[in-house]
């Protein structure tokens, strides 16, 4: 039977960490390979790479890290954060990237969801979704938006419909990150994980909110996600991904034991 | 030398940087004069097997691939190269290579398990189940996980050519098996450690039983 992934989330500028990585004997690792390959190491299932550089003429050097990634770890990893056309996506596909993450490009033009999945396949295209739970209205009958521009803007898009618009134009899995609860290490929105994983085909790897490895236990069985994303939690070295999945071992959810 | 043949299906230079990782030189190529000097060939490939079937007609690598497996050198499958080695493909509903007798298949719509409806492309880690030794899963634990990601599965229509098997909702046959041939749904140079072991045994097997 197929495991549940445990995903950690790296953020990139410039090609550096956003926050240094806190490893064994404290060490703070700014390298984005060296952090993959640690939880490579760890028994991570997969990697995703968030390039959050904000000058355009500055993204070959993300090109650089996603090649330097594909020498060092021989799991997937995805790579999403400005991505806007076909050509962004081939790049970094080329450069070793098992899939590529679109986000607020594919709410400006869903029809790049389409396109990315023609020419690479859908299992390369992984739709992010920031979600932040409002009223249930006429026009959000989910009662969950869709929110850009790290959730300042609403941009009046049914979280519900627009997971399932995205798998009928062909992305490949979903990456579902609630707003609300992001960054504050109180679990997973489980209500939002269980809504769009029961109505899609396709995999949701659930994201925001782990601060414990309780929280992924709670995630993969009632909220129903095929994987779970992690990132404080691990990066502060609260927890390795080898605890995480020993917890999860033991709680009888199924994930990878040897690597 | 080992040869990775390019036939424009999908990105296949992972496979080229696993064998970069394990200390194996190769090259890339679907020059069959260049495929003809390889002791080792590898068939990976993502993608559609309609495309695929005929870029291989186009630049003759389906009748190449036919006399390179009878002259007994070792060849691998991953992927959809595992997938149109066999007669027949229901995606795009292409006839395919024949180098061992069967169809790949799609996963039925219903695939339940637990209760539960479950999701295609089956994608993710899962575990093999193999019915004999091979010399290719030489010191590959029976508990190691590999990487999947595919909507269609090989269905041999001989089961002495079923090495292993995996259960996703259904038992489907993930690696083949025949003579000097072995090929396997999943990707072993996506798939850690285990993988990686994978890929060096092929590398150092002759194509026989040991």
């Amino acid at each position: 039977m197929l495991s549940k992934r445990i995903i950690p989330c790296l953020d990139v500028r410039d090609g550096k960490l956003t926050k240094g990585i806190k490893f064994k004997g404290n060490i703070d690792i700014g390298d984005p390979v060296e952090a993959a390959r640690e939880y490579y190491e760890q028994g991570a299932d997969e990697i995703v790479f968030y390039d959050i550089t904000a000058s355009s003429d500055k993204r070959d050097i993300m090109i650089d890290v996603v090649r330097r990634v594909a020498e060092t770890i021989f799991i997937p990893f995805s790579v999403g954060g400005g991505i806007r056309n076909l050509e962004d996506m081939r790049r970094v596909i080329l450069a070793g990237a098992e899939k590529v993450s679109v986000n607020s490009a594919a709410v400006d033009e869903p029809k790049i969801i389409t396109q990315g999945a023609n020419a690479f396949g859908s299992q390369c295209i992984v739709l992010g979704m920031d979600v932040k739970k409002v009223d249930v209205s006429a026009k959000i009958p989910s009662g969950y938006e869709i929110v850009i521009e790290g959730g300042r803007k609403y941009t009046g898009i049914d979280a519900l419909w627009w997971a399932k618009e995205a798998e009928k134009l062909g992305a490949g899995e979903i990456c579902l990150n609630s707003i609300d609860a992001d960054g504050m290490q109180t679990g997973y929105e489980l209500n939002l994980t269980k809504m769009i994983s029961k109505n899609v085909r396709i995999p949701v790897i659930a994201s925001g909110g782990a601060g414990k490895p309780e929280h992924l236990a709670q995630v993969l069985t009632e909220g129903k996600a095929d994987a779970a994303l992690i990132a404080s939690m691990v990066h502060y070295r609260t927890y390795t991904i080898t605890e995480i999945k020993q917890y999860l071992n033991k709680k009888l959810i199924k994930t990878r034991m040897l690597w | 030398m080992i040869a990775i043949i390019n036939y424009n299906a999908g990105n296949i230079t992972s496979v080229a940087r696993a064998l970069q990782n394990i200390g194996k030189k190769c090259i890339i190529t679907d020059d069959t004069e260049k495929l003809d000097a390889a002791s080792h060939v590898i068939f990976p490939g993502v993608g559609a097997a309609g495309e695929a079937m005929a870029y291989l007609q186009e630049k003759k690598l389906d009748a190449w691939l036919k006399k390179y497996v009878k002259a007994g050198k070792p060849l691998l499958g991953i992927c959809l190269g595992t997938q149109i080695i066999l007669n027949y493909s229901e995606e795009n509903k292409t006839e395919c290579i024949g180098l061992v007798a069967g169809a790949t298949k799609r996963f039925p719509e219903k695939l339940i398990s637990e209760g539960q409806l479950l999701k295609i492309p089956h994608m993710g880690w899962n575990s093999i189940k193999l019915y004999r030794s091979h010399p290719v899963f030489h010191n590959v634990s029976p508990d190691a996980e590999f990487y999947f990601v595919h909507s269609y599965h090989p269905a041999p229509s001989d089961d002495e050519a079923v090495l292993g098997t995996t259960d996703y909702g259904m038992t489907f046959c993930s690696v083949l098996a025949k003579d000097n041939l072995v090929a396997m749904q999943f990707h072993p140079e996506k798939s850690g450690r285990p993988g990686l072991q994978i890929l060096k045994n092929f590398c150092a097997w002759r194509g026989g039983n040991v």
